[in-house]
């Protein structure tokens, strides 16, 4: 078996010779990737089912339909992506071509993650593929099933000499970043970013960090609160709660709280029916560490369940729960709950909500629920987030031309759609200057003077660039 | 608490009180930037010629030029690039707003480098000011006259507490990135690259990082090589050769090697006078390491022409070195200073290969009257930018992004790309409460027939602007019928009527 050395060595070989890089081969590999797929559905579904215990509706929806998305969506575009991109002159420059190249990095790494194992490793390596690099793809250990089946399946369906898998836990994580890549992507936590960064630093790698943090939800003002509750427990529960972009918890009035928890109940109860734990629409925490931090943040909360709080350790199952009474230091919001648990936080204003949520660090997403434009536009200019998204949740993500990514720590740089092309490319300018006209040059000579300085100052500026010729 | 530190949370402080937010505000800086740039041109050119003995001429021409238009260009531009840009929609966010907000980031550092010290420190400042931001600015202590008048005059033009400068050596820059920033931008050498890197990996900070490297120049052997070293002389030694996108050596066939260093020692004759020691328009290596540091790297070898040197007024003469290899001292590092090195290869793919051997440099340069051969530099090399057939002139297109990649930087600057760069996109999808009947399908319990729904309806590859180019095809072809029908149909008629009714 190779060791990591010697894949990463392969890759770069193979890309210096440029296997990676011609549109046919791309395209070829990116209908490879949607054959991988399609081919075996069932086997992904069986292993995110045996990892998350996800039901075939969210795995169709959120791993593998949105990853033919994606895929479809770079072929269809790729001829276009790939094109020189021609650009605005100044008139000294303007017999030149100017233009900016897209052109592939080399070697990327792509560190997948546990909660959506397809959709999170396999998405960016769309655009990397789409982008010409040669790509190093290392899904989560943590949901092993999924982890066991893309390393089966990707050397039989894509090319072995430009993409690798590689297996392995934080120890197998660390060694290869040891190694140079020209570009890491990684979809996880902070704590595990920070160390990626260290480790890019050493080789001036740059990197793109998809992480987390608490995603807010804004309601006030008028709502209707069943389309609210309905969209915002759709968002929450999705998964068991257990996405980036979930929200984490509500701010809301007392008198908005009064109305909205029973619309809730109301929601739950159709979503899931009466006994949550045996609607096969559910999924399950992944691990038991997963599903104990979680138990433990709630038990450690001093707010008061008004829904849920069932659990059952061996199934890994925790009830969708939401908690009301809860105060800024609450054990609910130390962290990122990534679980099934709602916590409801009451402020009487719009304005003090804001201001708690400025004082805590950029989400990844932040939401709003309203009728009132006036107050989605406020809580949308007084803010900051990685995306924004007003009367639902989590959907803004399958809008393939809105690029996905965090700000601050919830991350740094985006992906989907054309943004993952132009994530895994370097825009290269490109100038050709003619031949011709060289005594225009002599401008800009020494010996420097007045004269030529004052010709120099009009033929540069960007206003003559206006059409005149 | 330290003075970086101190500084650092008023500039927050200042930024978290909303008053860059607004464009008016935004503009007002930028043009009173550029009034310091203007009302104080002669200092500004005092400074420099102190730090690097640049002319006045010369720093108007390389520093301020560029950073007046840089600054023109954001105040005419910033409504443009700050306004939401509306995105495709897919079919069911058709009744949706759905739009990418640039916002400012916050906080953030400059780290400006010497040999430019104020085209280098100050317009990433203004892509940092036209996108919203505050900024830290620290300007490099080796172009210390520089720094002490930034230091002293920004503050009388710029909000001191948005845009405070702080200057000082090692330490004091090494304090300043223990802070936490929104953004840093850092302008230098590879190795003090890695460490910011590695300092704002602790604060998850993004950084842009402009380095350097050996930027390659290949001459073909065919072309006009009268023009081509023009172009080459003025791109190397401008600034003494301390330019990041100076031509850092020659790759050229053997057959041309001794013409190259002719035609290059008419050019240095011609813009530098017999003695360019005493010419007002040549610089000076900015102190006495880096002079050290560029003699050493002539040792092994040979002056074809120049060479003379003076520690005393760190003076290095232009020199060209020939019959270099690639394992000379001189191929060790980035020169950055007026030292010509000329490798000589077989043809373009040995140039190809030891390009590719090295490190990808900021900048490939290549002069050949053959498209094909420039064509197969773009695409078999990597850097940076390519410029064919002229030196350092790709710097001053705007609508071109500036920046390295690999060793030699990430991230560009420049015009809009210093603008977004500096800014957070935010994606935005505004949606109503109504329609939520059509939600329906994607809500538990789940079912087949649903599930049939939402692939249709959300993975549709059919989007709003698809439909509407189809409307409007259908439509032209439509009115392009109907209006040859009754061209045809009447000059049918007609043609009848002619004949007299017989068919033709």
């Amino acid at each position: 078996m190779e060791t990591q050395i010697q894949v990463i060595d392969r890759l770069r070989e193979s890309f210096r010779r440029g296997i990676s890089k011609p549109e046919q081969f791309r395209r070829e590999q990116l209908n490879s990737l949607i054959s991988m797929i399609r081919d075996n559905e069932e086997l992904f579904l069986k292993a995110v089912h045996k990892d998350l215990n996800k039901p075939k509706f969210e795995a169709i929806m959120s791993e593998m339909d949105i990853l033919f998305n994606e895929a479809h969506y770079a072929l269809s575009n790729l001829k276009t992506w790939m094109q020189p991109e021609y650009v605005g002159k100044n008139m000294a420059t303007k017999l030149d071509d100017c233009f900016v190249r897209r052109e592939p990095l080399g070697v990327v790494l792509i560190i997948g993650a546990w909660n959506y194992p397809v959709n999170l490793t396999l998405i960016p390596m769309v655009g990397a593929i789409a982008a010409g690099n040669c790509v190093i793809i290392k899904p989560s250990e943590v949901s092993a099933a999924t982890e066991s089946l893309i390393a089966e399946l990707v050397p039989k369906y894509l090319s072995q000499e430009c993409y690798a898998v590689i297996r392995g836990g934080p120890e197998e994580t660390k060694a290869l970043l040891k190694n140079r890549f020209d570009h890491i992507f990684y979809t996880g936590s902070q704590t595990v970013a920070r160390s990626i960064m260290q480790a890019a630093s050493v080789h001036l790698t740059p990197v793109t960090l998809e992480l987390g943090g608490k995603c807010p939800t804004f309601i006030y003002g008028k709502v209707d609160f069943k389309a609210a509750a309905q969209r915002l427990v759709w968002a929450k529960f999705f998964n068991s709660g257990q996405s980036c972009v979930a929200p984490d918890y509500l701010l809301c009035s007392r008198a908005t709280q009064d109305a909205l928890v029973p619309a809730i109940i109301e929601a739950l109860k159709k979503f899931y029916g009466e006994d949550p734990q045996t609607t096969p629409d559910l999924t399950r925490m992944v691990t038991l560490k997963h599903w104990n931090r979680v138990m433990e943040q709630l038990k450690s909360s001093k707010g008061k369940i008004v829904v849920g709080g069932e659990s059952n350790q061996e199934e890994k199952y925790i009830a969708p729960t939401v908690v009301v009474d809860i105060t800024a230091d609450d054990s609910l919001m130390d962290q990122e709950i990534f679980g099934p648990v709602l916590p409801i936080l009451t402020f009487e204003s719009l304005q003090e909500g804001i201001d708690f949520v400025n004082t805590k660090e950029k989400p990844l997403a932040l939401y709003v629920y309203s009728d009132e434009s006036s107050v989605v536009r406020k809580v949308l200019e007084e803010t900051s987030s990685g995306g924004f998204c007003s009367n639902d949740g989590i959907i803004h993500m399958a809008i393939p031309t809105l690029p996905f990514g965090g700000v601050g720590v919830s991350g740094s740089g985006s992906y989907h759609g054309r943004w993952s092309f132009e994530t895994f490319s370097h825009r290269r300018a490109c100038m050709m200057r003619g031949w011709a006209l060289e005594r225009l040059n002599s401008l800009r000579y020494p010996p420097y003077d007045e004269n030529k300085l004052s010709w120099l100052r009009w033929t540069t500026s960007p206003k003559s660039s206006c059409n005149i010729l | 608490m330290s003075r970086e530190q101190l500084v650092v949370e008023r500039t927050r402080k200042a930024f978290l009180t909303g008053s860059t937010k607004p464009l008016k505000f935004r503009i007002q800086q930028l043009q009173c930037l550029l009034r310091f740039i203007t009302e104080r041109r002669k200092d500004i050119a005092d400074a420099v010629h102190k730090d690097l003995y640049k002319s006045e001429h010369g720093t108007e021409l390389f520093e301020t030029l560029g950073l007046e238009g840089d600054i023109q260009l954001a105040i005419e531009k910033v409504w443009e690039w700050a306004a939401p840009r509306p995105v495709e929609k897919t079919l069911l966010t058709i009744s949706d707003e759905v739009y990418i907000r640039p916002e400012p980031l916050g906080v953030v550092l400059i780290i400006g480098a010497w040999n430019y010290p104020w085209a280098v420190t100050l317009k990433p400042l203004v892509g940092a000011i036209a996108a919203g931001n505050a900024a830290v600015i620290k300007p490099s202590e080796i172009s210390s006259h520089s720094a002490k008048l930034m230091e002293d005059l920004l503050p009388l033009y710029l909000d001191k507490d948005l845009y405070p400068v702080v200057t000082g050596g090692v330490t004091e820059t090494q304090e300043l990135l223990k802070q936490r920033f929104d953004h840093i931008f850092y302008t230098g050498n590879c190795t003090v690259g890695k460490l910011v890197m590695q300092a704002a990996a602790q604060h998850l900070t993004p950084v842009s990082l402009e380095l350097g490297g050996k930027s390659p120049c290949f001459i073909d052997k065919n072309c006009d090589l009268n023009v081509a070293c023009r172009r080459i002389t003025w791109g190397k030694f401008v600034n003494c050769g301390q330019t990041c996108i100076a031509p850092d050596y020659i790759l050229c066939e053997a057959s041309i090697q001794s013409r190259v260093v002719e035609e290059i020692r008419k050019c240095i004759k011609e813009f530098y006078t017999e003695d360019p020691k005493t010419f007002k328009d040549y610089g000076r290596i900015v102190n006495q390491r880096h002079f050290r540091r560029v003699v050493a790297l002539m040792e092994g070898s040979t002056v074809a022409l120049g060479g003379d040197r003076d520690e005393s007024q760190c003076y290095i003469a232009p020199t060209v070195l020939k019959d270099v290899t690639g394992t000379s001292t001189v191929m060790t590092e980035e020169i950055f200073g007026p030292v010509l090195p000329i490798i000589t290869v077989s043809g373009l793919d040995e140039a190809i290969g030891f390009i590719n051997e090295r490190e990808k440099p900021l900048v490939v340069y290549v002069f050949s009257h053959d498209k094909k051969l420039i064509r197969r530099v773009i695409t078999e090399t990597s850097s940076g930018a390519l410029l064919a057939n002229d030196c350092l002139v790709h710097a001053t297109v705007s609508a071109l992004p500036f920046g390295g990649v690999g060793n030699s930087g990430m991230g560009c600057y420049q015009g809009r790309h210093g603008f977004d760069r500096l800014s957070h996109l935010r994606s935005c999808l505004i949606k109503k409460l109504n329609m939520e009947a059509v939600n329906s399908m994607r809500y538990p319990p789940h079912t087949a027939k649903k599930m049939g729904w939402v692939r249709f309806f959300l993975f549709n590859q059919v989007s709003v602007c698809r439909l509407r180019r189809m409307a409007l095809l259908t439509l032209v072809t439509v009115v392009a019928g109907t209006v040859w029908l009754k061209y045809f149909t009447s000059n049918c008629r007609n043609t009848l009527s002619d004949t007299g009714g017989r068919s033709v």
